[in-house]
């Protein structure tokens, strides 16, 4: 399924690339709405397309309900009791929220890698392959984890000590880990929650390479708070942002639309307060 | 006295308090372990471990019968009990709704509270009357002590393991059963093994559901669970009511082993316990 680009993009690839472009619609997300518990909403009405091997940068201030929509993509949120999702996200045309739809079954599909670097307490070499392994691709695995690791930019540090244990790596590269972790289940989709945001610059810059790299193959979702980071990596940026009033509060997509447009050119007020660096 | 000396005395009276209750605790224990040490050490030799019991009226024999027939007991309650535990423990952290979880926790927590001698009176009833007394009474009646302690032990480690390393699995699209078995399970073997360690030491010395359910026993050693199984616990029970005072050292020379077996498994234990903490820590 293919569809024209949206007029946003255009703007995006205009200064990339010359010439009209077609890109793939990954998901189609409609007056998505999210509420914990009867009190607290954390996002609602928002309406966004992520398309194929582009990456999407969510940005906003804390608060503005950026985790809750990424976990929203791959069902990380049903493991949240309370957690209350209104509205639609189509995947590839199919409803993700579904009767029938196996949320395991997406999560096989959409992977995921989270703020803080969560390795398993098993071996470097265990924790690439012990996805494949469960979900029954055993062939080849030692290729598999090579280019798993390899993928995340890691191999060439660990190939000598893939027997040790993954806690003894550094902060960085156990987050290269967990990069390497979710692909070696060949996700279509790869989601990352504020990837970076407890490492050091150096080891940030490894993982922003590291997504031009991904980008060839996967699609790419990064929330981020780091306003620098989503206008290095991304080459779409929505922006959420938090609505008061009365009643409730509720995070909001403000403005959705090519990263360079984002950065320099916002069509509304509240995204230029924020990329300004006048608030939030 | 000014309000500051009157709160600096009563800190240090605590304190002092405090601290006598701790030496009183201390003492006790030493008060104890000396004790039997002192009347039970001179009956133990080689042929006090590797000899049965001696015929009625006859001088000698050991404790081999009971030894055997004890760590019997307690392979079998283990077997019975740490599979459940460890799987009722599983389904409270990992699976259970709320409105299950705290009723059968509930239910877990008076279990384990339950005076020992009214399991023994509902095992004796269950499979005992119309049939005879047997080893495997026995070992549920201990099983039954060590369900609710195993479980207990479980739920704090899986409680333990950090929920990030659960959503890691899951986000791989793994089933939450393989989760549990391949990522949490290996992650809290070790406290799985304290807990278990720790009711088997309890479950050892434990002597009231066994009076009801293996404790008229040969005195030879005994390994078919379908008879009653020589023990520990009820020979120290008996010979402790004989006329005979050799008895009574070989009764105390006997709780020195049992207590000796306790002090090495919470020994073992502390120890397990601590390699798994340091493991997850990294």
């Amino acid at each position: 399924m293919t569809f024209t680009m949206a007029p946003v993009i255009d703007v995006a690839q205009a200064r990339r690339e010359a010439g009209p472009v077609q890109r793939e619609v990954v998901f189609d997300i409609q007056d998505l709405a999210v509420n914990y518990g009867r009190a607290t909403t954390a996002i609602s009405g928002v309406d966004l397309d992520i398309y194929r091997n582009l990456i999407t940068a969510v940005i906003g201030p804390s608060g503005c309900g950026k985790s809750t929509f990424i976990r929203c993509l791959n069902r990380m949120n049903d493991l949240v009791p309370g957690a209350k999702i209104d509205g639609k996200i189509l995947y590839l045309g199919e409803d993700l929220y579904g009767q029938g739809v196996d949320p395991v079954e997406v999560r096989r599909r959409i992977g995921m890698v989270f703020q803080k670097a969560n390795p398993f307490p098993k071996s470097i070499y265990d924790n690439v392959a012990w996805g494949p392994r469960v979900l029954g691709m055993k062939q080849d695995l030692d290729e598999r984890v090579e280019k798993a690791l390899t993928g995340a930019a890691l191999w060439g540090e660990v190939k000598d000590r893939l027997k040790k244990n993954a806690l003894s790596l550094s902060g960085g590269q156990q987050q290269r880990l967990c990069i390497a972790r979710a692909i070696a289940v060949e996700p279509d989709v790869l989601l990352l929650d504020e990837p970076a945001s407890a490492l050091d610059p150096i080891a940030t810059s490894a993982i922003e390479e590291l997504m031009h790299e991904l980008k060839r193959d996967y699609t790419l979702v990064i929330v981020t708070h780091n306003m620098q980071q989503a206008a290095r990596v991304a080459d779409l940026t929505a922006f959420f942002s938090l609505e008061v009033d009365e009643t409730r509060r509720s995070g909001v997509l403000v403005e959705y639309d090519a990263t360079d447009k984002i950065f320099t050119n916002p069509s509304d007020q509240r995204t230029e307060d924020y990329v300004t660096g006048r608030f939030g | 006295m000014s309000r500051y000396r009157r709160r600096k005395v009563v800190n240090r009276t605590m304190e002092v308090v405090a601290t006598l209750a701790a030496l009183v605790a201390v003492t006790v224990l030493v008060i104890v372990v000396v004790s039997v040490a002192l009347r039970g050490a001179g009956a133990l030799s080689w042929d006090f471990f590797f000899k049965p019991q001696a015929l009625f009226g006859q001088p000698g024999g050991g404790i081999a019968n009971a030894l055997v027939g004890t760590i019997l007991l307690i392979a079998l309650a283990t077997a019975m009990a740490v599979p459940v535990g460890v799987l009722t423990a599983i389904y409270l952290t990992e699976f259970a709704p709320k409105r299950l979880a705290v009723p059968i926790q509930v239910v877990i927590d008076v279990l384990a509270g339950l005076p020992t001698i009214v399991i023994g009176i509902f095992v004796y009833a269950l499979l005992v009357i119309g049939h005879t007394q047997s080893g495997y009474a026995g070992a549920v009646s201990l099983a039954i002590i060590m369900l609710p302690l195993v479980a207990r032990a479980t739920q704090e480690v899986l409680l333990l393991v950090p929920s990030t390393l659960r959503e890691a699995s899951l986000a791989l699209g793994v089933r939450r059963w393989r989760t549990v078995v391949g990522v949490i399970l290996p992650s809290s073997v070790g406290g799985i093994l304290t807990g278990t360690l720790l009711a088997v030491a309890r479950a050892a010395g434990e002597t009231a559901p066994l009076l009801f359910t293996s404790s008229i026993f040969a005195n030879t050693v005994q390994t078919d669970v379908t008879k009653p199984l020589p023990n520990i616990p009820v020979l120290i029970f008996t010979y402790s009511e004989q006329a005979d005072p050799a008895l009574h050292e070989q009764a105390w020379a006997a709780a020195l082993v049992l207590m000796g077996f306790v002090l090495i498994a919470s020994l073992g234990a502390k120890a397990l316990l601590a390699r798994s903490r340091k493991r997850l820590a990294g």
